[in-house]
């Protein structure tokens, strides 16, 4: 502990609680700031040295307008999984069987709509049921009769990919109508024009830089109304800009490429859903309960059971969404499809900060984490690096996350 | 012409900020058993765990003589080398594994090539396990048995270690009245046999039955050894040379005035969750506001258990009884219910059971009470951080800000954040399970301005705690338990340290 802050002993200190503290802001925020999320920031910083490294490596390939809509694309479903995985992790749970749920639920609607000829909205409705259904099997075992989720969900990994087999009679199904493959290969461009570039992805971006300024300046306006610690004005400023560059900068390449991919859309609503969902929601508020004591979040009266089947439900609903995202991008259903996606899911949510205790961790933290999965893979492939090699940095840069993460937290004397 | 088989002069044991033993001194003949008596945390199993080698040799000051020898024991190894065992209360049997396995854990009886001679071990097993009058295959896994059979076990294991000293951490604590008998018969053979015992024990009338000498400690020294054939020693004896210390003027003082009854339960009485013996039986008590009542009892008494069981059935299996709020009956099944009904529990153990120690204290002090900071699910985190910060004040939590991590703060602060989250929740009555438990000094004063506060709110407080003189000083009236059930209830002006004990060492049979 190196902190001077502790309050290692009971001195007192005036009952007032010495608001001037409170309201203390100087450039000492910039170090405050890092050091206290050094969990958070290091993965941030982590992420911008692998996009800088794999930017250098490429020749700045990398950071191409094909390239940068290519990896939205091709890694938007592992997010998406990554979603319900963090959420799960925080609870103290897992679920290997997502990489099964993604094949079957992507069966389920290849049938539908390629064999039986039914529209394109009727597979992605029938997929999400059968996820949910899936989410509500686990979430039965564990929360209701006690089984723990590895076993639980290893048993539905075996499951659910028989289950795909039988749907697809162990053949693949290919292709899908034009509408369907829209989901994951479909872009919004040329709504508002604009001259070798889509102006309307272009405004979405602006949009969303302009959401974030605002809604961080709310926020920061109600703290300092609640004699609440905040960063300093010019930190704040910096802050934003920076975001809203890295924004704007991301929208310019993709309006240059092919527009707004839809998936992105769809992946952008559910971190905005998911993030506060976890961050603001009494329920958000019980996982973080749960997975952080249990025993005394039953004693505070959190209905434990309940909001574990709940967990598990919310995941067979993304498992689901990710398998419509990737039957649509590969344009069909195979037997094999969705194989290890759980791992990638589960590195992703760990690289991410959540602890392997539960209790800890964050959606955002996820898709960083995930990115990060991303950016190399995508950059490894790009330099030609055989799938060998690939696999072993992503297994040595999980192992080194998680490193120091356990460092880090033995560091801050919480380690127990 | 007394032969000493064990001599601890002048033990000094301190831990971080504490001293638990100070200057004991204890002397053990060959061939008796032994009995120390004091309160909880007068040190009794710390001067055990010295004497083990459990605190190796040089975590403290002092010497120990066994056999006339000076001993330096580094660990368990070495004592029990020396024919110490120890058999804690908590039984130290693996479950899963049979009697033989768990009777020659670590002592293996190996055959030809270093493998395990099963064939051998079991017959030796069944010799072991006739010796202690217990009569079970030794293949049986011990998860099987009952808590007496497994004690018995553990004695089997002791005297296959050829035991010449065995020492038993509150043997009975956890039999019932025909087990405990077998076991105070057991002992009687094995002193017979020349085995000299210490046993450590609540139970004053098992002690005045069976002991040959007793050692009394209280607040980490010796009182005084009673020897026990000389003259007649009853229990009132010994209760006095466990409580005598005068009360100190440590507790703030309090305008008593209750008001009408809050809380009241009738005839209250709970299962214990895997093992077939009631842990509450039959208990009625009443709290009205604006007054502060106490559980006494010794460990293993049930006073836990029958917070918890009333705290929306947390605790046990067929919980039966009626439980009163302002004099109507109510039902609270689940923890939700208890807190929907104005009751409020906090624990005894708050690490465990308390708080979520890696999140901040804004979200502790919120964590049982959500709903009220809420609207159709979303938390308006500004009036959470607005309630915390007030708590912070009121409380007077030693933080940095609410958004401090609850696990690096004093045990003091922690304590008062399990009660902010608990008076958050706007309770009728709380029921407090040793509130200053592992605390110190400073911030027990402030606890009990707290207590004094509330009550003056016209909240109803129940305080169940093992040191009498906190209950005396802080309380109205006091209920006393004993085996799970109520062996008295006195006015606090009426009671005393005394009468207390005595009514908590009340055994069943003397209830009548």
């Amino acid at each position: 502990m190196t902190s001077t802050k502790t309050p290692s002993t009971e001195r007192p200190t005036p009952p007032d609680g010495t608001p001037a503290a409170a309201l203390h802001t100087g450039t000492s925020d910039l170090r405050a700031l890092v050091l206290n999320n050094l969990r958070q920031s290091g993965i941030y910083v982590a992420l911008v040295v692998i996009v800088a490294l794999f930017a250098v490596l490429t020749d700045g390939v990398s950071l191409s307008p094909g390239n940068i809509t290519n990896v939205v694309l091709q890694y938007s479903y592992i997010l998406v999984l990554a979603i319900g995985m963090v959420i799960l992790i925080i609870g103290g749970h897992i679920d290997l069987s997502v990489g099964s749920v993604v094949a079957l639920t992507g069966a389920v609607s290849a049938v539908l709509v390629i064999q039986q000829g039914y529209p394109w909205w009727v597979g992605i409705l029938a997929a999400l049921v059968v996820g949910v259904a899936v989410g509500a099997w686990h979430g039965f075992w564990v929360a209701y009769v006690g089984i723990p989720a590895f076993i639980v969900t290893l048993a539905g990994m075996l499951l659910f990919r028989g289950l795909t087999l039988r749907v697809l009679d162990n053949i693949s199904l290919s292709p899908f109508p034009a509408e369907y493959q829209r989901v994951a290969a479909g872009f919004l461009n040329g709504l508002l024009g604009g001259q070798g570039y889509d102006a309307f992805t272009l405004l979405i971006g602006a949009v969303a830089v302009a959401g974030y300024a605002v809604s961080g300046f709310r926020t920061r306006v109600a703290r300092i109304r609640y004699q609440q610690p905040v960063e300093s004005f010019p930190l704040f400023v910096a802050r934003v800009a920076v975001v809203g560059a890295v924004i704007m900068y991301f929208a310019w390449q993709l309006a240059h490429a092919r527009g707004l991919p839809i998936v992105l859309i769809v992946l952008a609503v559910l971190v905005l859903v998911y993030g506060l969902l976890t961050r603001r929601t009494v329920f958000g508020r019980q996982v973080y309960a749960i997975g952080g004591n249990l025993s005394a979040a039953a004693l505070s009266g959190v209905k434990v059971r309940t909001v574990n089947f709940w967990m598990f439900v919310n995941m067979g609903f993304l498992a689901a969404v990710a398998g419509v995202i990737y039957s649509s991008r590969s344009n069909g259903a195979q037997p094999a499809a969705g194989n290890m996606f759980e791992l990638d899911a589960i590195a992703a949510a760990f690289i991410g900060g959540a602890a392997v205790t539960g209790g800890v961790g964050t959606v955002v933290g996820a898709m960083v984490g995930g990115l990060i999965m991303a950016v190399m893979s995508n950059g490894m492939q790009l330099m030609g690096v055989d799938q060998s090699t690939q696999s072993v940095v992503k297994g040595l840069v999980l192992l080194v996350a998680v490193a120091f993460d356990v460092y880090n937290k033995r560091r801050a004397g919480t380690a127990r | 012409m007394d032969d000493t088989i064990l001599e601890m002069r002048r033990i000094t044991k301190t831990f971080p900020g504490v001293t638990a033993l100070e200057d004991v001194n204890l002397a053990v003949r060959r061939g008796e058993i032994h009995a120390i008596c004091g309160e909880n945390g007068a040190g009794k199993s710390t001067l055990m765990k010295v004497l083990s080698g459990v605190h190796p040799t040089g975590s403290y000051d002092g010497e120990i003589l066994f056999e006339g020898k000076p001993m330096q024991f580094r660990g368990i190894r070495d004592s029990e080398a020396n024919g110490i065992v120890i058999i804690h209360q908590e039984l130290a049997l693996v479950p899963y594994l049979s009697i033989a396995e768990n009777l020659f854990l670590g002592n293996e009886r190996r055959g030809r090539g270093g493998l395990i001679d099963w064939n051998r071990a079991n017959a030796d097993a069944a010799e072991l396990l006739a010796s202690v009058g217990l009569h079970e295959n030794p293949v049986t896994p011990v998860i099987q048995l009952g808590v007496g059979k497994q004690q018995l076990v553990e004695i089997a294991k002791a005297l296959s270690k050829k035991v010449r000293l065995l020492i038993l951490d509150e043997p009975t604590a956890a039999l019932n009245e025909v087990d405990s008998a077998h076991l105070l018969d057991l002992l009687r053979q094995l002193r017979d046999q020349g085995i000299t015992c210490i046993m450590i024990s609540h139970k004053l009338n098992e002690i005045t039955a069976i002991a040959d000498s007793t050692t009394v400690i209280r607040d980490g020294r010796t009182v005084e050894t009673l020897d026990m054939r000389a003259d007649e020693v009853t229990q009132g004896r010994i209760i006095r040379g466990m409580v005598g210390r005068d009360l100190d003027s440590f507790y703030p003082d309090r305008e008593s005035s209750p008001g009408a009854e809050v809380f009241r339960i009738e005839d209250w009485t709970v299962r214990h969750p895997v093992q077939d013996r009631m842990v509450v039986e039959g208990v009625g008590l009443s709290v009205r506001a604006g007054e502060v009542v106490g559980i006494a009892g010794l460990m293993g008494a049930g006073r836990t258990e029958l917070a918890m069981s009333v705290f929306g059935r947390s605790y046990g299996r067929d919980v039966s009884g009626r439980l009163f709020m302002h004099g109507r009956e109510v039902h609270a099944r689940t923890v939700t219910e208890a807190i929907d009904h104005g009751i409020a529990y906090v624990t005894e153990d708050r690490k465990r059971f308390g708080l979520n120690l890696i999140d901040d204290v804004r979200r502790n002090v919120s964590a049982a009470a959500l709903a009220r900071l809420s609207r159709l699910g979303w938390v308006n985190g500004n009036e959470e951080i607005k309630v915390a910060e007030q708590s912070r004040r009121e409380m007077n939590i030693k933080a940095p800000s609410v958004m401090a991590v609850v696990g690096k703060l004093s045990g003091g602060n922690q304590q008062k954040v399990v009660l902010s989250k608990w008076l958050f929740t706007d309770p009728d009555v709380l029921i407090l399970d040793e509130p200053t438990r592992g605390i110190d000094v400073g911030a027990k004063y402030e606890i009990y301005t707290i207590i004094n506060r509330l009550v003056a709110d016209g909240k109803a407080v129940i305080i169940i705690s093992s040191e009498l003189p906190e209950l005396l000083g802080m309380c109205d009236r006091i209920y006393t338990l004993a085996a799970g059930r109520i062996t008295g209830e006195l006015p606090a002006g009426e009671a005393t340290q005394e009468s207390l004990m005595e009514l908590m060492t009340k055994d069943k049979e003397l209830i009548g």
